[in-house]
């Protein structure tokens, strides 16, 4: 028994006496930090440097094959009196606010739709859901042989219905070039907003509704009173990426318009393409990109209280 | 004592009549079926028809005769009955398609698998280690999320420049990792959090390593989660336009949506077909891969929300 006794004790003075790297081998803190590395290496060299650098270049006069100089702010200063820079920043404006609203209240519409009993239901969610798988760039371009000015089919269409006479000039008219980009961007941004939305709904409980609908409540008023509520806070989110992409966007406008008719699609993103590498002037590019962090922030702080409100009403401290 | 013999008339045909078999669930027996005909599946109907007929359309024109295309007077625009393959050919035989294809499905391949295996670590390093700081860093991965590439594709382009990865794969291989690790870090945060804590303290005390753990225990059991950050990853490359843009620039090296765009338009009246047939074969593998995982798609894109 006393040998019993001695063993363990040795035993425990072992364990305790472990070397410093075997410690280090089960110190959390040291096996987080090697298990962050790869993905913290891609965010810092391919993002936070990134971001710094652009901020940094908007206040130089580099161009593409020169090293720039310091200018201080003279590219903010220039773009200021530039009319196309803030047709550029007013087209973004209407753009993302129109595409926005419209895609939430169908997306919400069409959330609401399928989340009905019907037949199909699955194969319906489905095939909702394509133009969000395929890329941007090439339903675009379906969207710029639907929007041709000679060959369209909705000018044909409108034509035999006896609507119109002449074929509409869809992306060669100002006023129908930005009807139909916002159009092709609701179009693809529809099917996220109603999928996620209807994830949320498939949340709500229905014995919420039968209880309403008991107690009198009109179809109107369960919407009211009980799904808007308990969605806000997944609406918060949803459309807190919807509109920072739809800000953001390049692909659609510059697989459609490129910017034009006149400067009238021109995003401040296809601008700081245009300027930083058509044109190679990196600074004032970097500057109109630049200039988008302000709005992006804003968004984020949305999304931020968002994500806090939930985690209220859920009543959880962490996590 | 008058309406006793009516109710009693009435109490005996509802016991007679068989109870009907209802089929309806909830609370859906309160709408009438020319009802649901108008609010639900008319809206419905105009709806989904919206979304799919540019797809429609774009595979039509892709088999249409020339002549058919440029002609909508002489023949029904909607249908063609000589459907024609010569679009295709062209495209894979007379450009640098196939190249393009091959170049897009290598990119988007590495990219996801670089991008899945250092969000593995880093999600299961926030989630279980919760080494010191660990919230605060599944803040910031939740932030970089949100820097949208518009603002990126200036200073990137020259930092690529200066790494001499200009005009490589490897510029994308590298840099699509930034749009795709902090998605897929924060979609398997969330699925490692549903793993019990009991199977990895087990583990620990007959004295598996952290690394054994991982790839054991908490990988097996993730398989649905990593299947839909790898498709919704791969999805992602695949769609990504600005960087390739802006990275590439000899022909051969372009990814499909790029080489499309720039290398298809060109003032021809007759491009329409193969360009449709571009579009088309470029959306093909994307939506043949949806089809089958459409529900690890719908957690993927509603579970990086949710979380």
């Amino acid at each position: 028994m006393a040998d019993v006794a001695l063993a363990q004790r040795n035993a425990k003075s072992q364990v305790r006496e472990a070397s410093a790297w075997s410690q280090l081998k089960h110190n959390r803190n040291w096996l987080g930090f090697w298990f962050m590395v790869p993905a913290m290496a891609f965010l810092i060299f391919f993002l936070a440097y990134p971001l710094g650098l652009g901020i940094w270049l908007s206040f130089t006069d580099t161009r593409i094959g020169r090293v720039g100089h310091f200018i201080a702010t003279e590219n903010y200063e220039w773009l200021w009196d530039d009319a196309i820079f803030w047709l550029s920043v007013f087209n973004t404006l209407l753009y993302t606010f129109l595409a926005s609203a419209i895609k939430f209240a169908i997306g919400l519409y069409l959330a609401l739709l399928l989340n009905e009993h019907m037949p199909f239901k699955a194969l319906l969610r489905a095939a909702v859901l394509i133009p969000f798988i395929v890329p941007t760039v090439l339903s675009a371009l379906a969207f710029w042989w639907i929007f041709d000015s000679q060959f369209s089919i909705i000018s044909w269409s409108l034509k035999h219905l006896g609507l119109i006479s002449q074929n509409i000039n869809f992306l060669g008219d100002t006023t129908w070039a930005r009807v139909c980009v916002i159009f092709a961007n609701i179009w693809r941004g529809v099917p996220f907003v109603a999928i996620t939305l209807l994830a949320g709904l498939q949340t709500v409980s229905p014995s919420l509704y039968e209880a309403a609908t008991l107690d009198g409540a009109t179809r109107w008023q369960n919407f009211r009173y009980i799904t808007y509520p308990l969605l806000t806070p997944i609406i918060a989110v949803v459309m807190t990426f919807s509109v920072l992409f739809t800000f953001t966007d390049f692909q659609l406008i510059w697989a459609m318009t490129r910017g034009g008719p006149v400067n009238a699609t021109h995003l401040m993103a296809t601008l700081s393409y245009q300027r930083a590498i058509i044109a190679g002037q990196l600074g004032e590019g970097a500057a109109i990109s630049s200039a988008m962090i302000p709005f992006l922030l804003a968004a984020i702080m949305v999304s931020w209280f968002g994500l806090q409100r939930r985690k209220w009403q859920q009543g959880e401290s962490n996590d | 004592m008058t309406d006793l013999p009516a109710s009693k008339v009435d109490l005996k045909t509802i016991l007679s009549t068989p109870a009907r078999v209802d089929n309806s669930e909830g609370m859906s027996y309160l709408q009438s079926v020319p009802r649901r005909l108008v609010t639900l599946y008319l809206p419905l109907a105009i709806i989904v028809v919206v979304l799919l007929f540019p797809f429609y359309w774009m595979a039509l024109t892709s088999v249409k005769p020339d002549e058919q295309l440029l002609d909508l007077d002489k023949y029904n625009p909607f249908w063609t009955w000589n459907p024609t393959f010569k679009h295709f050919h062209k495209l894979l035989f007379e450009s640098y398609y196939p190249h393009w294809l091959w170049n897009t499905m290598y990119v988007a391949v590495c990219a996801t698998v670089l991008s899945i295996i250092a969000s593995v670590l880093a999600a299961y390093a926030i989630v279980r280690l919760r080494y010191k700081g660990a919230n605060l860093v599944g803040g910031l991965i939740f932030l970089a999320y949100l820097v949208p590439p518009s603002i990126l594709f200036i200073p990137l382009a020259t930092v690529v420049f200066q790494y001499g990865l200009f005009d490589s794969p490897m510029a994308l291989i590298l840099t699509y990792p930034t749009i795709l690790i902090p998605f897929s870090t924060w979609l398997l945060m969330g699925y490692f959090k549903t793993i019990p804590f009991e199977l990895e303290e087990c583990a620990l005390i007959d004295g598996a390593s952290r690394w054994q753990i991982l790839i054991k225990i908490v990988l097996p059991l993730a398989i649905p989660g990593l299947i839909s950050a790898f498709i919704f990853c791969f999805t992602l490359c695949w769609n990504e336009f600005i960087y390739a843009l802006t990275f590439l620039q000899s022909v051969s090296n372009k990814t499909v949506p790029v080489a499309i765009v720039n290398e298809f338009v060109d003032g021809d009246i007759y491009r329409w077909g193969s360009l449709m047939a571009g579009a088309l074969a470029g959306s093909l593998p994307l939506v043949i891969l949806y089809a089958f995982f459409v529900e690890h798609y719908v957690s993927a894109m509603t579970g990086a929300v949710k979380e």
